[in-house]
């Protein structure tokens, strides 16, 4: 099976290539890139006025299997995310049962092999039902296909346990996820502590109970001089010590999701459960905040963090609903809307926060970049076109967006993954 | 030469030519076990108290039976059949005891330093038979006799100790007793059961069970000291077993001389196999007959030492 992509402006993550080119891919890899490439037998694409660049990465999103496939199927979800440009996922452990044993993560891997849309890498939890009692066993973990793990949903509450676990996730070779919040300090908060909470008279989540975290595990990965990867960042404050920390040399990477940087608390005004997520929604301060990282680069890639939930679950009130926000197919548009039109990144820019960064931080050797020999996914973008988020247009299981009737620039138009159309507008 | 110390506390305080007294000594005590009467009377006339104030076997009978064959008076006092359930301290305890004019007080307590506390108190020998996760000499020094008696030297040996390094007062002392030997140590386990700066406690470390398998003379397996581990340090023994244990499959890749070494007790079946505990190479019982010749010696060579 073969595929020539003609006509294509590449860019990757050190730049956009200026005249375009040609990408013949055979099998799952990208054999040859130059001009007038031609081959005989095999399917054309024609990618002229459009940008290609890597498919996109996604370090952290949940696909409910197994165990809440009313929410999200791995077919259902893999379906939403190839449609927003992501060709690889990785999707958390706080299934129902979680993802702490091998048999579990092969069974995920073996289910998305069979829907074949785009590559699943299982983040297994790093604590024996997630309750920061007991680590996994993580060599059997890694044989079974993780590449990383995490007790997303909650931090690992026992510090002893996470440095322990730090130190034996760095024998076994496995990259440390850690969702930031201090279950403790947030307790029963619904939104982000402070004067629109107050005003709305809900429960406030400290955001003191995500920076707690970030510092015990930046402390942590220093003395462990092990490696950690902290998801979904919101805060000001969280940016400052991740940037003190690199610029001492700490092995800690971090990433943020599009509804940190593109909301703030106020949109809860409007009491739209789909505005109540993990970590809350903050202030504009931290939204120029998390941009600012982004373009320093102390935020070293964007996650959608995609989290379906049913209508069903999200028409309890407010206070009852559940957190999360369905992102697969807002990410990118979000991302060109309110980063690279704004001038916060470049296109090129945007690819190594969605595409190269992550691939290095996860590990994907033939995965980030356009390049002969890496592996065949691809996304084939409109940058200028603008189009408006509808819900009757998700695929995805989870029409939780607080984003419907946004208008948004950066239209995913084709996605390739291993060599194969997955997704075609 | 000349022997001089009084008491034992552990390898680091001796020298090369010391080790090598206590070895040589302990060759000639071997025989004494082999004879009909096992019995010399060297210590005629002493009185040797073991104060255990954890539980052990094989080192409290070991000592008892070499004090024994010395011809000296034993007494056996645990922490459990004692004035210490009453409350009394360790030191007053050991007080008490030497006030009823005793010689030698071989013990051992789940604190490191209990041993040199009591040195520092009385005037009696004071033999450290294992304080905390700190030092087990006696145990060292079998380990030390039983490789050169098998292999003839240590001297260039490459040694690996396996297991849960962190709790092991064998590794720690063996670390000591045979570098000062000349050998070269590796250790290998789960990095959360390895001590930090290993290195510069003058070993190597591997996470690479099969390596150290390979490339070894002597293989020293430990146990996972579950009761000193009140923190999660492993995800699980089955975990352990499979990614650190060694069965006949992994030990087809060491040497084809290969000594086996144990300290006891064993866990079959989590940091070695059947099979290997019981290998042709496999000299876990020379270790307990060998212990009581070199705890003979220790005995011997302190008694003669005048304070």
């Amino acid at each position: 099976m073969s595929l020539l992509i003609k006509n294509a402006v590449i860019v990757n993550a050190d730049g956009e290539k200026k005249a375009s080119q040609d990408i013949l891919i055979k099998g799952s890899t990208i054999e040859k890139i130059g001009k007038d490439l031609s081959a005989d037998g095999v399917k054309v694409v024609d990618a002229s006025g459009k940008k290609v660049l890597p498919g996109f990465i996604d370090l952290h999103c949940h696909l409910r299997e197994p165990g809440q496939e009313h929410k999200e199927t791995i077919e259902t979800g893999c379906r939403a995310a190839v449609k927003g440009g992501f060709t690889s996922l990785f999707c958390m452990p706080n299934t129902r049962p979680p993802i702490d044993n091998g048999m579990i993560v092969e069974g995920v891997i073996k289910e998305a092999r069979r829907v074949g849309l785009a590559n699943v890498y299982p983040v297994g939890a790093i604590s024996k039902g997630q309750n920061s009692q007991e680590m996994v066993d993580m060599y059997e973990m890694k044989a079974a296909g993780c590449l990383a793990l995490s007790d997303d949903g909650k931090a690992v509450n026992n510090s002893q346990l996470m440095l322990l676990a730090l130190r034996y996730a760095d024998m076994v070779g496995l990259l440390l996820m850690e969702h930031c919040q201090d279950p403790l300090i947030s307790g029963k908060g619904v939104m982000n502590e402070g004067l629109t909470a107050s005003v709305l008279g809900m429960r406030g989540d400290p955001g003191v109970s995500e920076t707690v975290i970030v510092g015990r595990d930046i402390e942590l990965a220093n003395y462990v001089q092990a490696r950690i990867h902290l998801s979904h960042i919101s805060l000001k404050r969280s940016c400052e010590l991740i940037r003190f920390a690199k610029s001492q040399g700490v092995r800690v990477t971090a990433e943020a999701c599009p509804h940190h940087f593109t909301l703030t608390d106020e949109a809860v005004k409007g009491f739209d459960p789909n505005t109540k997520v993990n970590p809350p929604l903050r202030t504009a301060d931290d939204v120029e905040a998390i941009k600012a990282a982004l373009a320093d680069g102390t935020l070293d890639c964007v996650s959608t963090d995609h989290a379906p939930h049913t209508l069903e679950d999200k028409e309890e009130g407010f206070d009852h609903a559940p957190f999360g926000i369905s992102g697969f197919e807002t990410a990118f548009g979000l991302c060109v809307t309110h980063l690279v039109r704004t001038k916060v990144l470049t296109l090129a820019g945007l690819v190594d926060k969605m595409c190269q960064s992550p691939a290095r931080i996860a590990g994907l050797k033939n995965k980030g970049r356009i390049e002969e020999g890496a592996d065949a996914d691809l996304v084939i973008v409109d940058t200028e076109a603008e189009w408006e988020v509808r819900k009757e247009d998700f695929v995805s299981k989870g029409k939780n967006s607080p984003f419907f009737g946004w208008k948004l620039h950066g239209l995913v138009e084709k996605t390739i993954c291993g060599g194969k159309v997955v997704f075609e507008r | 030469m000349e022997w001089k110390r009084h008491d034992l506390f552990d390898l680091q305080d001796l020298s090369r030519a010391e080790i090598e007294l206590i070895l040589e000594t302990a060759k000639s005590f071997k025989e004494v076990s082999t004879r009909d009467v096992k019995k010399v009377p060297a210590l005629r006339g002493k009185t040797v108290v073991m104060l255990f104030f954890e539980p052990s076997t094989r080192t409290r009978i070991s000592f008892e039976l070499a004090a024994k064959r010395l011809s000296a008076d034993t007494l056996n006092i645990s922490a459990s059949a004692s004035s210490l359930s009453k409350g009394e301290s360790v030191l007053d305890t050991a007080r008490n005891i030497e006030a009823m004019n005793v010689d030698m007080i071989v013990v051992r307590h789940k604190s490191a330093g209990v041993p040199k506390i009591l040195a520092d108190h009385l005037s009696s020998s004071i033999i450290n038979a294992g304080d905390g996760c700190r030092a087990h000499p006696t145990q060292a020094l079998l380990d030390m006799f039983t490789i050169r008696e098998k292999l003839g030297r240590i001297e260039g040996l490459k040694v690996g100790i396996i297991g849960d390094i962190l709790h092991s007062r064998v590794a720690r002392s063996n670390i000591v007793g045979l570098t000062k030997m000349g050998a070269q140590v590796t250790v290998c386990g789960p990095s959360t059961l390895i001590p930090i700066g290993i290195e510069q406690m003058g070993a190597r470390k591997t996470y690479c069970v099969d390596d150290v398998v390979a490339e070894s003379d002597v293989l020293i397996f430990l146990r996972l000291q579950r009761e000193r581990q009140e923190e999660q340090f492993l995800p699980s023994i089955r975990e352990y077993a499979q990614v650190f244990g060694v069965g006949p499959e992994r030990l087809k890749k060491a040497k084809k001389n290969v000594v086996i070494m144990h300290p006891g007790p064993t866990n079959r079946g989590v940091e070695l196999t059947a099979e290997v505990a019981d290998d042709p190479r496999s000299v876990i019982l020379d270790q307990v007959t060998n212990g009581v010749a070199v705890r003979m010696a220790v005995l011997y060579l302190l008694a003669g030492a005048q304070r």
